[in-house]
């Protein structure tokens, strides 16, 4: 091509432009090569330094660290154990409240808002994701936390005192606000606006003749989503709940505001416990030594649990608009 | 799909048709009232938080706020001046190391890796990378900056920053690049640019709009981010040197350590710092998308 521009001069016209000459384009090309690298430089620099800073860790405790529940900073012993339930749980409870809302919230956008209203709705739900994780915790532990011991675990605990399985695992010893289900319920509003625009424009993209054809056998919304959407886009809905859950597992400052931070393991969800995360976020400057590694040794366990969560998220989702 | 006809077909009494409808009806309102009433509580949050943060924080703005700096513990009065100037060089500092990566990568892989698996692969990645817990990426950059180099430091928050908002970057750039035509690219080229040029001058240009859109919404992504900071930049009572070096004082950290402590005038500090950090981040977020609808 250059070949034939290189001989073409009007007569008469402009000094022919100067074209770069071939160096900017390898160096450009190299550049951006180098930059698009650098992705994937960054996730194996990430898994190796958690490896490695947490490695002391893992040596000295061995398998047991990952069973263990014990914490003791004076005799330098380590187990993981409690933040992992406490990881696991919080996200979980988190799921369990938040896709459900998530769900209704996509149906309504997709199929029930007037068109007019659909803009605003959707940018205010989107707004939810906006607000920094901190600004939750605030919210949580100031506003939310205090009405959620007066009105939910006082009640609560007076009446399932007593009773099997119920009784241990909604009673509250000591009605602060704080624990693991308040984490899970903040967490859920957290990861809202995630599925539920994820879910948005998966419905979206279902063709509307599908949909259509639906209403025209005198099927009702409800018979449309229920029988003619989910099945359709089942498998990226699930995509986006697991998307949801990779959030909810890493999530930090919200956390550590409202989990209560207790290092023991309790078999009620009204009782404080913590993350992986907040115990981090808790301990990480006044750590030294082999408490360090240990918390880095963490971070690694949370590397692997979010990343695999994640892997499977985006191949169940692959390509949707996301931030 | 499910909704074909059952494979007995028995005709329902005349009686009974009325109650199926009935039924399903029924079944029908109660999903439109259940949809709309959690999408109405999720709205309902969002301007519990936002009107808590007003009533709160409020009185907490002052003229002193952005003068004074933070106070130590137990002094009166005070301000967040330089933990708002703080935030302001972190953040910026963030997304001057993420723009160029950022901006090149996205180009990588809408232009030049079309189809190749490399670049399928760092899409993928990248996509982990945008949803990775920020918690992680203030531990890497606290292994690999904080401990080497002896301490916490501005730089270091700043790279933190910086590799939290590059996947942002790059999703963004890729995503906008794509909606660029094809025989605007094809044009270019018929002139005699070369690929380089073609992209710097054609293709960046028509989507420059979108490409400001993924800074701002990393610049959005990064303004309030906390844990990351934990662990590189940390905070101090002081302004900042000018060589960051040292911690540098931060809006977010100081609103995670005025916010429970027991003085009066950190607590206002920290509800004065809430209100202004997310009020930002919400007007920021909310001119990126303007600009994305605007270009759509």
């Amino acid at each position: 091509m250059t070949a034939v521009t290189d001989h073409m001069t009007v007569p008469g016209a402009a000094p022919q432009r100067k074209t770069p000459k071939g160096t900017f384009d390898i160096i450009f090309r190299n550049a951006s090569f180098l930059s698009a690298l650098f992705v994937l430089v960054l996730l194996a620099g990430i898994m190796l330094s958690m490896i490695m800073g947490g490695w002391p860790a893992f040596r000295e405790m061995g398998l047991g660290f990952l069973t263990s529940s014990v914490w003791d900073t004076q005799n330098d012993q380590y187990g993981a154990w409690p933040a992992i339930v406490g990881t696991l749980s919080t996200a979980l409870l988190a799921l369990v409240i938040g896709v459900p809302l998530s769900l209704g919230i996509a149906v309504y956008l997709t199929q029930l808002a007037p068109p007019w209203f659909k803009q605003p709705v959707s940018t205010a739900i989107e707004l939810l994701a906006a607000v920094p994780s901190i600004i939750y915790g605030m919210w949580g532990l100031f506003v939310f936390v205090p009405l959620f011991a007066a009105y939910v675990q006082v009640p609560l605990s007076n009446i399932v005192e007593g009773l099997p399985i119920v009784g241990t695992v909604l009673y509250s010893r000591s009605p602060s606000g704080l624990g693991i289900l308040t984490a899970g319920i903040i967490l859920a509003f957290m990861i809202i606006p995630f599925i539920a625009s994820i879910t948005r424009d998966m419905l979206d993209q279902i063709p509307s003749v599908l949909r259509e054809s639906a209403y025209g056998i005198g099927a009702t919304t409800w018979e449309v989503v229920r029988h003619v959407l989910v099945p359709q886009a089942g498998v990226s809905i699930i995509g986006a709940i697991m998307l949801g859950l990779g959030r909810a597992l890493g999530e930090t400052m919200a956390v550590t505001f409202v989990v209560g931070n207790a290092n023991r393991l309790s078999a009620s969800i009204m009782d404080p416990g913590s993350t992986i995360a907040s115990r981090i976020a808790n301990e990480f400057n006044e750590a030294m030594g082999l408490q360090l590694n240990a918390l880095i040794a963490l971070g690694c366990i949370l590397f692997f649990v979010t990343f695999v969560v994640l892997v499977i998220a985006r191949i169940l989702v692959s390509r949707v608009k996301a931030y | 799909m499910s909704l074909t006809t059952p494979s007995t077909v028995r005709p329902l009494p005349h009686a009974e048709w009325g109650r199926v409808r009935q039924s399903r009806r029924t079944a029908d309102k109660l999903m439109r009232i259940i949809a709309a009433g959690f999408t109405g509580l999720a709205i309902f949050v969002l301007f519990w938080i936002l009107g808590m943060l007003i009533v709160k924080g409020v009185g907490g703005l002052s003229v002193a706020t952005f003068t004074q700096i933070t106070p130590g513990p137990g002094s009166e009065g005070g301000g967040l001046a330089n933990a708002i100037v703080g935030s302001i060089v972190l953040t910026f500092l963030g997304i001057v190391v993420a723009t160029p990566i950022g901006v090149l990568a996205g180009t990588y892989l809408a232009e030049y890796g079309k189809g190749s698996k490399l670049a399928d692969l760092i899409r993928f990645i990248n996509d982990i990378l945008l949803s990775a817990p920020s918690i992680l990426i203030g531990l890497f950059v606290y292994v690999i900056m904080v401990e080497p180099l002896g301490g916490y430091s501005g730089w270091a928050g700043g790279v933190a920053l910086g590799i939290i908002a590059i996947p942002v970057i790059v999703r963004t750039t890729e995503d906008m690049l794509r909606l660029v035509p094809g025989p605007l690219r094809e044009a270019g080229s018929a002139l005699g640019a070369p690929p380089s040029v073609v992209i710097t001058s054609i293709t960046w240009r028509a989507a420059k709009s979108g490409m400001v859109t993924g800074i701002l919404l990393a610049l959005a992504r990064i303004a309030g981010e906390t844990a990351p900071l934990i662990f590189t930049a940390l905070n101090n009572n002081f302004w900042f040197s000018p060589s960051l070096s040292g911690g540098v004082s931060n809006l977010p950290v100081t609103i995670y350590q005025f916010a429970s402590a027991p003085y009066e005038n950190w607590q206002q500090l920290a509800w004065a710092g809430s209100l202004i950090i997310t009020m930002s981040i919400l007007v920021l977020s909310l001119i990126a998308r303007r600009i994305v609808r605007g270009s759509k």
